[in-house]
């Protein structure tokens, strides 16, 4: 059994990097990428957000989405399917996450909060976040097997952006030509990164 | 009298000259038979005999027993195998050239090293070329020198590649390499992957019906025969070694199918010996890289499995079989793309080790794990360069409160 959850948390930040195997989250990525130390600030919330998130939009599509969900209300709703309400309550369910987690830290762990700062709203309209809770519907994850998924997801991600932003360290002493500074050669570099991670394709734990 | 004539032809090179879009050629030339005339006028000074040049020429010197390797073992599989099946010449202009050269099919020396370099020449001159052409636009263009990381990227790469590979995808993976690998980013010593690997990774993933399978490993036409690692990969696990039908000194001294000059042990080992004797190749990376793949490798070998054959595998094998000598002695320890920090190339070092073992035996697509784990581990360099330095600065600065 840990065996099982051990192969699906190393599957979701290896094999299928949200990052580098689907390109979710490419904004923030992009941007955020500039140093490591504010890198691994987005990377923190990113995990706390991705292992709290994908577990509670679970208990939201069990109990009340997915068809015949609310029979446990009353018998009469069994052939009731809300699922096509999916993105939106998502979506809403991280942004109350975000929020609420915002306040937590604000009030209880001041320092913390500093060091996040702008990045913790960011992530409310990040798809890799969005994506993590689609992912772990599509797949059908029980409830234990989404909060080993969600934080492997969140973990694969945060590791990638680290990564990328030592590379983008090195590259300030790079010599790029100038139609290709800043975003275009983050692009390659991103390419370049997810052409290594490629080594995990295919692996089935 | 080659100084006069250097001397000589200098001034329409220089700013204002004729030729002076071509300076970056010249200049090539110039410092690659002498030493620069230039001096450094503002601090720091730093004299030493050793410059990027003479480095990167050390490197291809290591390469030689690589490269004679890769001329002898290609034509030796080629030779035994035909002698096997009742030597029957190949077609088109190999065989052509073959016959022109009067080299026979039997395996001996001379046939062997004649019948590889059909093989290996003209993949290296594709490279040298194509990669060249590349390199030596992008300095005229971008006013950069023409830089010695070429000649070992371009020494690299065709000794990765296995013999039967179409040359236009030679080309096309050396540009890749070149361009997007390292140019773009402003040349040697600014990029972040080692090119050579870039490029190989490149046709790997673009073009696997050349590049991988049983087909391609034995320089003849039509013939299937599975690289060692390739068989054991799909061996039962009952097996165990045997299956490859080689023995660990045949791995060792290099007279097994694969990448062409790879396979040997003994001739990466000579070369070890001349990187960390002049200082060019770190010992760091390769102790670092030799005990992370021996660790998990014995670990898996203790634990064993089942139903995956390559948990079978001990861990002196590992060692011997691929890449992972090669990628040991002449990748991972790439100056540029390796981490830089001596702590971190430990670390760097270990992840390799440990990456390729685990590629190897837990990824059912590629049998060979050694030349992505090095790119991975490339990719994580710097990150790991930082956290060291981070660590360092906290120690630092806790010793200077007490």
């Amino acid at each position: 059994m840990l065996e099982h959850y051990l192969s699906l948390f190393l599957t979701a930040v290896f094999v299928e990097n949200l990052a580098l195997a689907f390109f979710l989250g490419m904004c923030t990525f992009l941007a955020v990428s500039k140093t490591v130390k504010t890198a691994l600030g987005l990377g923190l919330a990113v995990i706390v957000i991705q292992t709290i998130t994908i577990p509670a939009n679970h208990l939201l599509y069990t109990y009340f989405l997915q068809p015949g969900a609310m029979v446990w209300i009353d018998p009469s709703y069994a052939d009731v399917d809300l699922s096509f309400l999916g993105l939106i309550s998502y979506i809403g369910v991280i942004a109350a996450m975000v929020q609420i987690l915002e306040m937590t830290l604000d009030r209880y762990f001041p320092p913390l909060y500093a060091t996040l700062g702008i990045f913790l709203p960011l992530i409310t309209v990040n798809c890799a976040i969005l994506g993590g809770s689609l992912f772990m519907v599509e797949r059908g994850y029980s409830h234990s097997e989404s909060i080993v998924f969600g934080f492997g997801t969140g973990f694969g991600w945060a590791l990638a952006l680290v990564g990328l932003a030592g590379i983008r360290e090195k590259l300030k002493y790079s010599d790029v030509p100038p139609g290709l500074r800043g975003l275009g050669i983050t692009f390659i570099t991103v390419g370049l990164m997810s052409l290594a991670f490629m080594s995990f394709a295919g692996i089935q734990l | 009298m080659l100084r006069r004539i250097l001397d000589g032809i200098r001034p329409a090179f220089e700013t204002g000259g004729r030729l002076e879009t071509l300076y970056p050629l010249y200049e090539a030339l110039d410092t690659f038979l002498y030493t620069p005339a230039e001096r450094t006028e503002t601090g720091p000074h730093i004299r030493d005999a050793l410059d990027l040049k003479r480095m990167m020429s050390l490197v291809v010197v290591a390469l030689i027993p690589c490269f004679f390797m890769a001329l002898w073992n290609t034509g030796y599989q080629a030779n035994l195998t035909l002698q096997a099946s009742g030597g029957v010449a190949p077609a088109g202009w190999r065989g052509e050239l073959l016959a022109a050269l009067g080299a026979g099919y039997s395996p001996g020396f001379w046939n062997n090293l004649i019948h590889g370099a059909v093989y290996f020449v003209p993949v290296y001159l594709v490279t040298v070329v194509a990669g060249g052409a590349w390199e030596v636009l992008f300095s005229l263009v971008r006013r950069h020198d023409v830089n010695e990381g070429f000649l070992v990227t371009s020494a690299l790469y065709p000794l990765i590649l296995p013999p039967t590979i179409p040359l236009w995808q030679v080309a096309l993976g050396i540009s890749f390499g070149v361009v997007i690998g390292k140019e773009i980013f402003g040349g040697t010593g600014k990029n972040f992957l080692n090119p050579a690997l870039t490029a190989r990774a490149f046709v790997f993933f673009a073009y696997p019906a050349q590049l991988t399978g049983d087909r391609i490993w034995i320089a003849v036409d039509g013939v299937s025969q599975a690289t060692p690692l390739g068989a054991m990969a799909v061996a039962e696990p009952a097996q165990g070694v045997a299956v490859m039908g080689y023995t660990w000194w045949q791995a060792f001294l290099g007279t097994i199918p694969g990448s062409m000059g790879e396979t040997s042990t003994l001739a990466c080992l000579l070369g070890a010996g001349l990187l960390i004797m002049t200082g060019v190749g770190s010992w760091r990376i390769m102790s670092g890289m030799t005990l992370g793949a021996l660790g998990l490798a014995t670990l898996l070998y203790v634990v064993g499995s089942p139903t995956n054959p390559m948990f079978q595998l001990p861990p002196w094998w590992h060692l011997v079989l691929g890449g992972f000598a090669f990628g040991v002695v002449f990748m991972a320890t790439d100056p540029v793309s390796a981490a830089m920090t001596e702590t971190g190339k430990w670390i760097f070092g270990g992840l390799i080790g440990v990456l390729t073992v685990l590629i190897r035996v837990i990824n059912p697509g590629f049998p060979e794990g050694v030349m992505l784990a090095i790119l991975f581990g490339n990719v994580f360099a710097p990150t790991i360069d930082y956290f060291v330095v981070q660590a360092h600065i906290k120690r630092r600065l806790a010793r200077y409160a007490a």
